[in-house]
């Protein structure tokens, strides 16, 4: 993972990649971050077990929704347990940071969804299992001013189903 | 509502006209002839904006009308219109001389003068035998000691609101060439709650941010209405079953229903400017095209076909052509195409990236956000891509809409982390900048045509 963070260029996404290793510390919300403490006490195959252990979201670049190395290792592990327990149907849902227009982060948020959509699908996931959304900026995580907090708020979220 | 106009009488003196014509000639392209020839001697002075001094005695009401107070309430809102609109100063009340009782006599100029009026604007309240109220007001000329204007609206005591704002599109209309934009509506997204959990519900009020009504209840995620030109409709993006779709409201009966049957997300609807067709984007896999749906027929056409994000599409208001936002070149870019599609062309080519543009209902500008430094700003230029002009900017300026007249925005700034947006008017010149009041944050403004 670290030579992943040597290979982008970006700033920017050096800040971003930092945001996201250190979420808990980030996180808003108090539960969130309990949850992340009690990782392991996870059941395999329960929904908590697949947002701590494997990792329900990927993060994005500014404007892009090209899945990032980072993003591609996640989803190598979403695709994996997702095929381990086919009895979960899921909804990805797209998101954008607050630094765009709303009609574009709408398209974009979409665009995010379907990258994740069709990573899962080429990785044997069933498609009839997907579905995809789009929230565009309406639905940020992390609420701030700076790009601490946009980093967090461009991505996609693995949602499963309750109970499938 | 009910209206008798007297025949027009002539504009203000040539002294009031070069005072105008240094308020909108100096800045503004598309002035009425009569202004500009009026103006022909006129050096406009680059800089400030001479608003012109106008006086708004309490209209006298008469003894039948409920509201003894109505009269005053009548004068307060017109004055309020017109100092918003930036292109007059109402004169403190106090320094009246002439007190008016009987609107039908010659006011006493010198009196208006002594206190620095170039116009006056008389008026009476009387109940009608329906029960209706009735406003009969006058407009003089105080410079050059004439009448300029009569007119005699009525409505239910309730309404009364409205008879103010038709009263101060007549003043406007008279004194500037320009068409009012005073008696007209916002529909808006009023935004309540947490930044990562806002409640976003439709809501409705007058252009000056009085009678507020909600459309929805805020169960479901609603964004982006916009205005039919032509119909009490307005069209929507509702997060209501499930998939998110662009709606149709009709805000006087209710009745809601879903725009086409499209095999995805619709979203970014616009009204044609006759209100017959919808135009909007349909969301395929990461790819958003352009289509446009004909309400009578209900045949969709699509209108772009590339890889790229398509949006935010805006008729020019002959029908002809179509501006839109794209990222197809790289960045957000305002294109525009035929009307029917075909080949678009890039007008934007400042630094930065552009979006939501919209064409003005006069033709002669498109609106747009810009984005570019970290910063958001909402802009004009011609529909040639040419005369770029900046009228605001700041951390987040988003979502221009024009009022009827084509010389005033409405748009939302949003200051971002745990504080919500507001919405703002600007007019084309970029000077005159005023906050419209919401009950909770506000987004997504649209301006809806006149009333009338």
């Amino acid at each position: 993972m670290l030579s992943g963070v040597l290979s982008f260029r970006s700033t920017r996404f050096a800040c971003l990649l930092v945001a996201a290793l250190s979420i808990a510390a980030c996180a808003r919300n108090p539960e969130e971050t309990a949850s992340l403490a009690n990782a392991s006490a996870a059941t395999p195959g329960s929904q908590q077990d697949f947002v701590v252990n494997v990792g329900d979201r990927v993060w994005f670049q500014v404007d892009s929704a090209e899945l990032t190395q980072q993003s591609i290792a996640t989803l190598e592990k979403q695709a994996q347990w997702l095929r381990a327990y086919p009895q979960y149907s899921f909804t990805v849902e797209g998101h954008a940071d607050e630094r765009g227009t709303r009609e574009y982060n709408i398209a974009l948020g979409a665009r995010r969804a379907q990258a994740v959509r069709d990573y899962l699908a080429s990785r044997g996931v069933q498609a009839h299992r997907m579905r995809t959304i789009s929230y565009g900026k309406e639905r940020p995580v992390a609420v701030c001013n700076d790009i601490s907090c946009w980093s967090q708020n461009r991505r996609s979220v693995t949602v499963l189903n309750a109970s499938s | 509502m009910s209206e008798q106009n007297s025949p027009p009488p002539p504009l203000l003196n040539r002294r009031r006209l070069l005072a105008l014509g240094a308020a909108t000639a100096g800045t503004l392209a598309g002035l009425s002839p009569r202004l500009v020839g009026a103006q022909t001697k006129l050096t406009v002075t680059e800089g400030t904006i001479r608003p012109v001094p106008i006086a708004l005695p309490d209209f006298v009401t008469g003894s039948g009308v409920p509201d003894p107070g109505l009269g005053r309430n009548i004068t307060q809102i017109i004055a309020s219109n017109l100092r918003r609109s930036g292109l007059f100063t109402p004169i403190d009340q106090k320094a009246y001389v002439e007190q008016i009782t009987d609107i039908n006599r010659q006011p006493r100029f010198n009196d208006w003068k002594s206190i620095g009026a170039d116009a006056l604007v008389t008026g009476r309240l009387d109940r009608q035998g329906n029960g209706n109220v009735a406003a009969q007001f006058r407009l003089w000329d105080v410079v050059g000691g004439g009448h300029l204007h009569a007119q005699q609206t009525s409505t239910s005591p309730d309404n009364y609101r409205r008879l103010a704002h038709i009263i101060s599109d007549q003043i406007y209309q008279r004194l500037t060439g320009e068409m009012g934009y005073f008696d007209t509506r916002i529909v808006f997204i009023d935004e309540s709650g947490a930044r990562n959990q806002r409640t976003k519900r439709l809501a409705i009020m007058d252009q000056d941010g009085a009678n507020v009504r909600y459309l929805t209840r805020g169960d479901d995620l609603v964004l982006t209405p916009r205005f039919s030109p032509s119909t009490q409709e307005i069209t929507y993006m509702s997060y209501g079953q499930g998939q998110p779709r662009v709606f149709l409201l009709n805000i006087e009966t209710g009745q809601r229903e879903v725009v086409g049957n499209f095999p995805g997300m619709t979203f970014a609807p616009r009204f044609s400017h006759d209100g017959q067709r919808v135009i909007l984007s349909l969301q395929q896999g990461g790819n958003s095209n352009i289509f446009v749906m004909d309400l009578r027929s209900r045949t969709t056409t699509k209108l772009t076909d590339t890889a790229a994000i398509d949006t935010a599409p805006s008729y020019s208001p002959d029908g002809g052509r179509i501006c839109f936002e794209s990222d197809r070149g790289g960045r957000q870019q305002i294109y525009v195409m035929g009307g029917n599609g075909g080949p678009a062309n890039r007008i934007s080519f400042g630094e930065g990236s552009y979006s939501t543009p919209v064409w003005s209902p006069r033709g002669d500008y498109i609106a747009f956000t810009k984005q570019g430094g970290g910063r958001f700003a909402i802009g004009i230029m011609k529909p040639d891509g040419s005369g770029e002009r900046i009228l605001t900017d700041g951390f987040h300026n988003e979502g221009p809409t024009w009022a009827p007249n084509g010389r005033v925005l409405m748009f939302f700034r949003d200051p971002g982390g745990n504080a919500g947006p507001q919405l703002f008017t600007v007019d084309v010149t970029g000077r005159n900048e005023q906050r419209i009041p919401t009950p909770s944050f506000g987004s997504d403004p649209a301006w809806s045509p006149l009333l009338r």
